[in-house]
């Protein structure tokens, strides 16, 4: 399981933010060439983002480019920045299983011999894209997250956006639920209010409450705030392994059945536990497994 | 010679005199008596008040080779220093020497005098704009003395700074000679670092643009050390004097080295009841002060005193409760102008109280913690804070060097490149501070702490915080900037910068056309 609780966007087109991009411990830094960067600047966003993925450190963070739509200049992003070895591209706006087998195709001809293959992220942004999802999601096996896009799903829609996010609901849970079916990450729409903190918390509780494994961020101060929600809490952790506790109880005494505080452990209550202590282990909150 | 930190400075500087070296932040010891001015009197019934400069010029009177000193509170938007230097020109009055805590580029007019030999020599803390650029190439044949605001107190008390006038900007005065900072438009709160002018000059003029019925109430510096009292039209520009508020930086590197420092600070166990806390108003210092005062409310904790230039912020946690009282030797906006005109807990005190090491005690001894700049800094944690990387004097040590000494914890918060430039460097090209009262160095890639602070240095390690030898750091930074060409001088110096002791830890030398 790879980690991204924060998927950060870092302006293509800034070579400052492109050079600090990994000081500030986000799970994954998307280096983006399609909506921050204007048309006419998208050749020197990309030579710099290329030249940002072969000779910046970004220390524990994954590096994912968001390139521009096939149809704009994502052919040419993709032959210039699949050779820089990103970890993933991120492909905007797809709708459909054959825009990923599209894009998959021109990926592997700009691979060189010997280079570490380049995953997908599906960023799912229309009415349309959200209907596919699940087909989107298992379209190929690097295909590694899927993620939602609300602004302009909600544009496309003719829908409000609001704070509260009802107007996104469905498509939510359809992404999670995608997402899930094919056994791959579901990433969350990001908080767009930079300067509201404790609307962050609470569209953040609100995405891993419905199941996504992450969300995108717009801005470095957002990432603490996205952590601590998708982060264990000691509480959780204390669970879990009582759980994992019951359950070597239960097999060193023969027993087929475990419980614990009177509650029937089985494998759902298990996997649970054992996803939340991977997760605190990756995050060095326990020492690793005995 | 070589100074106790291998700094290389002549024994003899010509215009300057006979050089004493620094030899460690508190090893040299005071021999000499307290600077005393000629005692006054006056009459029951005369007056302070006269009518224009010129007429202060005659019956002081003011003439050549004199000091006259002026405080910088009301920093670019004053328009003291150069009304007095205007009259001193129009009477003809040459080879001054302006004693001026801070110049700002709103000093520019100086340039003029100093070509047209009516000033002809410098003291200062701190220089920016065309004065700092003319000085660095080479305008004046004497050095300028650079100082810290502690020492430049020191210096004055001592006798070593001899101020023949001292023309006190005044936002507000009453006929008598009693002066606030904290009424009338230019009102810009403290007046501490004219204290020590006014304790030491032989002649005190109080110039103001706001008088009021006597007697003036508060009062920051009283009539018994003010000889007269001029109304002028204006004093200065308000704009330039306070800003509006000052705001928490956005950029995201700067919260995340406020945020690691704040953080140090946590992992030094200083973070509990009577904690103490300086930080500048600038970047990422305040940003850290932000930090800090989540983790103070988080733990509930009531701090002893906030010091130093004093912001809205540190107001807003002062009347929050979370500091207990504010010393405040410089107001930056006004907050802290409301603030220390109406809250007893909020205390004026003078750049000595404030700083100076040759006194029965400063308050900067008193801090916990520290968090200061730096324009660079060296693997053996010297900071310098007054050239740029161009070697023109862009900045001075104000208050650096001292908070730094006395801080129990002296934190120096920086990007690791500045610009395209790292901020690490063999060796700084003017030392202001010296390495061994710098403790820690913030950078958005990690932190490096004194070798002398191994104590702290596993304090920061048992927290997780991303403790690195500062020469890791180096070569991170030139892992990504590359090593910058090392810049040459000429020979002349241009500038000797005085350690808080009087003792001289470093030269600026001339820069190259």
């Amino acid at each position: 399981m790879d980690l991204r609780r924060t998927m950060l966007f870092i302006p293509g087109n800034n070579p400052s933010m492109l050079q600090n991009g990994g000081v500030f411990g986000a799970d994954s830094v998307i280096l983006d060439v399609e909506d921050a960067v204007a048309p006419g600047e998208k050749d020197a966003a990309r030579l710099l983002v290329a030249h940002a993925l072969r000779n910046v450190d970004y220390g524990r963070s994954e590096t994912v480019v968001r390139i521009n739509t096939l149809d704009t200049f994502g052919k040419e992003d993709i032959r210039a920045i699949v050779p820089c070895e990103p970890d993933l591209l991120l492909i905007p706006k797809v709708e459909t299983c054959a825009d990923i087998k599209e894009a998959l195709s021109l990926v592997i001809e700009a691979e060189q011999p010997g280079q570490k293959p380049v995953n997908l992220v599906a960023l799912l942004e229309t009415p349309r894209g959200i209907a596919e999802a699940y087909n989107i999601a298992q379209a190929d096996k690097r295909v590694v997250a899927i993620a939602l896009g609300a602004e302009d799903y909600t544009a496309a829609l003719g829908a409000n956006r609001t704070k509260a996010g009802t107007e996104i609901f469905t498509a939510r849970t359809i992404v999670v639920n995608a997402a899930a079916a094919a056994g791959i990450q579901s990433i969350d729409t990001p908080f767009t209010d930079a300067n509201d903190e404790e609307g962050l918390l609470e569209d953040t509780i609100v995405a891993k409450q419905l199941g996504f494994k992450g969300k995108l961020s717009i801005n470095p101060r957002q990432i603490d705030v996205i952590h601590s929600v998708f982060n264990p809490t000691a509480h959780d952790i204390d669970w879990a392994e009582q759980v994992i506790e019951a359950i070597r109880r239960a097999e060193a005494e023969g027993s087929g059945v475990a419980s614990l505080n009177g509650k029937m452990v089985d494998a759902p209550v298990v996997n649970r536990a054992e996803r939340i202590l991977h997760l605190a282990r990756m995050l060095g909150m326990v020492k690793e497994a005995e | 010679m070589k100074n106790v930190i291998g700094r290389d400075i002549p024994d003899y500087i010509e215009e300057y005199g006979r050089v004493v070296p620094f030899a460690g932040a508190f090893n040299t010891l005071p021999t000499m008596q307290r600077q005393a001015p000629r005692v006054k009197t006056i009459r029951p019934g005369a007056t302070k008040l006269i009518d224009s400069l010129e007429e202060v010029f005659k019956r002081i009177p003011v003439t050549d080779g004199m000091t006259l000193s002026f405080h910088h509170h009301f920093r670019n938007g004053d328009g003291v220093v150069n009304m007095v230097l205007a009259t001193a020109a129009k009477l003809g009055i040459k080879n001054l020497k302006v004693a001026l805590s801070s110049i700002f580029p709103v000093h520019a007019p100086l340039i003029d005098h100093i070509k047209n030999g009516v000033v002809t020599a410098l003291d200062t803390n701190y220089m920016s704009g065309p004065v700092a650029q003319a000085v660095s190439r080479g305008i004046m044949d004497k050095p300028v003395v650079l100082r810290t605001h502690g020492g430049r107190a020191r210096a004055i008390e001592c006798g070593q700074l001899k101020i023949d006038v001292a023309f006190i900007a005044a936002p507000a005065a009453d006929d008598y000679g009693n002066i606030n900072g904290v009424q009338g438009t230019a009102a810009c709160g403290s007046l501490g670092y004219a204290f020590p002018d006014a304790q030491y000059a032989e002649h005190v003029v109080a110039v103001t643009d706001y008088l009021v019925e006597y007697p003036l109430s508060p009062v920051s510096i009283p009539q018994t050390r003010v000889d007269y009292v001029v109304k002028v039209e204006s004093v200065g520009d308000p704009k330039g004097i306070v800003s509006g508020t000052t705001r928490i930086t956005k950029d995201p590197v700067g919260l995340k080295i406020a945020d690691t420092a704040a953080r140090v600070i946590q992992a030094a166990g200083l973070i509990k009841d009577g904690f103490s806390f300086q930080t500048g108003a600038g970047g990422a210092s305040l940003a850290t002060a932000h930090f800090v005062r989540q983790m103070m409310e988080q733990k509930g904790v009531t701090g002893s005193f906030a010091l130093g230039g004093i912001t809205g912020f540190m107001v807003e946690m002062l009347e929050k409760g979370l500091f207990r009282k504010l010393m405040d030797v410089q107001g930056f906006d006004l907050e802290a102008v409301r603030s220390i005109g109406s809250n007893p807990n909020h205390l004026e005190v003078g750049a000595d109280f404030y700083a100076s090491p040759y006194n029965s005690g400063c308050a900067v001894n008193k801090l916990d913690v520290v968090i200061l700049g730096a324009t660079e800094i060296d693997t053996g944690f010297n900071v310098n804070v007054v050239t740029g990387s161009d070697g023109v004097i862009m900045g001075g040590s104000g208050g650096h060097a001292d908070a730094a000494a006395g801080a129990k914890v002296t934190i120096v918060v920086a990007n690791l490149l500045r610009g395209r430039l790292p901020i690490i460097v063999d060796k700084v090209l003017t030392v202001t501070t010296p390495g061994e009262t710098i403790d820690v160095l913030v950078t958005e890639r990690g932190v490096a702490v004194n070798p002398r602070r191994e104590d702290l240095k596993q304090e920061l390690l048992a927290a997780g915080l991303p403790v690195k030898d500062i020469n890791e750091l180096k070569a991170l930074a030139e892992k990504i900037a590359g090593i910058p060409q090392s810049l040459t001088t000429k020979n002349k110096i241009v500038a000797v910068v005085e350690y808080r002791d009087g003792t001289i830890i470093d030269v600026v030398r001339q820069v190259e056309d």
